[in-house]
């Protein structure tokens, strides 16, 4: 969807603006590589989410996003639940298990977490974040897949109306993932703790590289275990934690459709043998 | 042309009622044996599918409301739980929001055609300025609902739009922090903007109970703008009409399903999924689409009014773009007496119809222009399809009466019809 800035950096407050002009200016100085677009299970109509591909990357999450990204609207209990990455509830249970949840209401204040508790937070509070990661608390995770995406220019992204493609969330996590340089342009300034990311909105991300190749070990040798492939997974899995219910979601759809083409089938019908002896 | 009421109670207790509350003469005057031009066509039917978007807007939205929580640090939570944990609610959650998008195409399309077959003349003016009410409070009624979720454009379009009336000169201010209920938008204006757009839905309702009343006094205008002259000019509401708007609604119903369980999110914006933060202004803030022309116009004021000559500034440029905002809605209030032709459909206007179809260019061009960025030649155009939209109301609809030749008009609707068929008929023999 093609976006514009507010004109009303007047109308906001002078701060926001002022903040909001310095960033502007930065990003403008280099150009953003074309987005890779990924061939997700979940896109369009007829998408489903693929159970391992949302096993890996909940492997990948939980082995690396969740040491610093909370997730707070995710229960143990959705990772059993049908359409997503479909463990048994025993396996919840187990994994609930080895978490501790603060609980005022528990002898001792905290007690194991069950499979109806939230996925806990890596943070006491947002200072305790702030301090742990140069100056910014990580976004939480919960819905980030579909509160981010990618620039589609007019009139690229009047397809996707057609297409029924809404994963510009998953493609931006894919390109933020894989797009980190070693090294910033050399009339690139990055503050100290920052690196330099293609795709992120500045440039200069304060979030280190969090991935590299073999990080994660992924069961069997069939899935390799590349950077690339991470980030496919964990897009994928991010995607699921956002919007659980896709699949029901499509597969609903295309009963009402089909319910409501016949059903315009039959009043067409109607209306020309209703009108057969009007003249109009 | 107040036809005569065709109802006759037909026991005692309708009777009863009928001497005491016509409400069932009423609703058989409007529904069932209203005479209706025979020769409406598919623009017409937008009228039927904007009640039933209302009624479909109100029946999720009162479901939604039992789940919502209107507080500051609870309300996105609230929505992300009814779509993840609630039966049913990541559907009506869904079909509220586009729902929301449907409305507006609807109102849009029935607007431009009343705008292109005069619907708006003598004597159907009430018509029409109870159909821009409806219109101003469906305005409301969507902004306010917007800001609910509360994400960073709830909560940035909340900011930005009540400061629009911090431009009226000497009370700007205060009535800002009036609105808003502080020197923010904080809990306080949650709360207010939850409340209104509970009630405003209903006012909205009132009012088309009026505007279907002001409808049926004078009946309804129709494609040749030639009034009804007799029974042969008509058919009965039901069944020709109720067959021919339900068909109509449920083919309106298929993109509306298409969007809402295969692609839901996909004409909102990421940004309402992350939670208001006061502190973080987003890079761009944009309304909704349907808001896109309006928001063009408000930006392409760019420049301050002074006197000529000196540097005295009397319209500054936010005031201005203020003045241009309410003003392309105000316009609307005055189209019955600015149009001065005597002839209502476009069909039978050969200029009137460039100038028409110039301003529905020039809208839909706004709508484009209000999601860029503003600069560099797109200021310069927006500029130009905001002139031309005061232009048309207030200079080329009273000079074209003036100025323009008007087709011959056909003697009646029956003779439209029959001239119709005659042009069809020769190319069908020839065939």
């Amino acid at each position: 969807m093609a976006v514009a800035p507010s004109i009303f950096a007047r109308l906001v407050p002078a701060i926001a603006g002022a903040l909001l002009a310095g960033g502007a200016a930065l990003a403008q100085e280099q150009e953003t590589p074309a987005f890779d677009q990924q061939s997700w299970t979940f896109a369009g109509i007829f998408g489903t989410y693929d159970r391992n591909q949302l096993q890996r990357g909940f492997q990948v999450f939980r082995q690396v996003c969740a040491n610093c990204h909370s997730a707070d609207l995710l229960a143990f209990r959705n990772l059993a639940e049908p359409d997503g990455p479909e463990y048994s509830e025993d396996q919840v249970k187990a994994l609930a298990a080895t978490f501790t949840i603060d609980d005022p209401d528990a002898i001792g204040g905290d007690r194991p977490a069950i499979p109806a508790d939230r996925w806990p937070s890596p943070w006491a509070s947002s200072a305790d974040a702030r301090a742990a990661n140069n100056g910014v608390v990580p976004p939480d995770f919960s819905v980030i897949a579909k509160a981010r995406s990618v620039p589609v220019e007019f009139p690229w992204w009047v397809f996707n109306y057609f297409t029924a493609y809404q994963e510009g969330g998953p493609d931006y996590i894919y390109n933020l993932m894989t797009g980190y340089h070693d090294q910033a342009p050399a009339d690139f300034e990055l503050r100290p703790g920052q690196y330099y990311n293609d795709f992120f909105p500045s440039k200069a991300i304060n979030m280190p590289p969090p991935l590299s190749d073999g990080v994660v070990d992924y069961e069997g040798d069939v899935v390799p275990e590349t950077v690339g492939q991470y980030a496919t997974d964990v897009s994928a899995f991010l995607m699921w934690v956002a919007e659980p219910h896709l699949v029901v979601r499509k597969e609903l759809g295309f009963r009402v459709l089909t319910f409501l083409i016949v059903l315009a089938g039959l009043m067409y019908f109607s209306y020309r043998r209703l009108w057969r002896d009007v003249q109009h | 042309m107040a036809t005569k009421s065709t109802y006759s109670p037909s026991n005692a207790f309708t009777r009863w009622v009928d001497s005491r509350l016509p409400i069932i003469r009423f609703t058989y005057d409007t529904l069932i044996d209203y005479p209706t031009p025979k020769n409406l066509n598919y623009w017409w039917t937008m009228g039927a599918i904007l009640a039933g978007f209302l009624g479909i807007q109100i029946v999720t939205g009162i479901i939604l409301a039992m789940h919502y929580t209107p507080n500051a640090d609870l309300a996105f939570e609230s929505v992300e739980l009814l779509r993840r944990d609630i039966n049913w609610g990541r559907i009506l959650q869904g079909a509220h929001a586009t729902g929301s998008s449907m409305f507006f195409l609807a109102v849009y399309i029935h607007i431009f055609r009343g705008l292109f077959y005069g619907s708006y003349k003598a004597p159907r003016e009430v018509l029409w300025l109870l159909g821009v009410i409806i219109f101003v409070l469906m305005m409301a009624t969507a902004f306010l609902g917007y800001v609910l979720p509360w994400g960073q454009m709830s909560f940035w379009a909340a900011t930005v739009i009540t400061q629009i009336f911090q431009a009226i000169p000497l009370v700007g201010e205060s009535i800002l922090e009036w609105l808003r209920g502080g020197f923010a938008v904080g809990n306080p204006a949650l709360n207010r903007f939850y409340s209104l757009h509970y009630l405003l839905p209903f006012m909205i309702a009132a009012v088309v109970l009026l505007h279907i009343w002001a409808l049926h006094v004078p009946g309804n205008n129709n494609p040749t703008g030639v009034e009804v002259k007799s029974g042969q000019d008509t058919v009965p509401f039901h069944p020709y009409y109720t067959v021919k708007d339900t068909f109509a609604f449920v083919v309106f119903l298929i993109p509306f399903a298409w969007f809402t369980f295969f692609a839901p999110d996909i004409l909102g914006h990421p940004d309402n999924y992350i939670p208001a933060n006061p502190l973080v202004t987003p890079e761009h803030i944009v309304p909704e689409w349907y808001f896109l022309p309006f928001y063009a116009m408000l930006r392409a004021i760019n420049f301050n009014v002074t006197i000529p000559f000196t540097d005295i500034v009397l319209i500054n440029s936010k005031l201005g773009g203020v003045i241009a905002f309410f003003g392309s809605i105000i316009v609307l209030f005055f189209v019955p007496w600015l149009d001065r032709s005597p002839v209502r459909s476009g069909t039978f206007r050969p200029m009137f119809k460039w100038f028409f179809w110039l301003l529905v260019i020039a809208f839909v061009g706004l709508g484009y222009l209000g999601a860029q960025k503003p600069e560099g030649i797109y200021v310069a155009i927006a500029q130009a399809a905001t002139a031309y939209y005061f232009i048309y109301f207030l200079i080329v609809l009273p000079v074209l009466g003036r100025i323009e030749t008007p087709r011959e008009l056909p003697a009646s609707i029956s003779q439209s019809v029959l001239d119709a068929a005659g042009d069809e008929a020769p190319s069908g023999a020839g065939a």
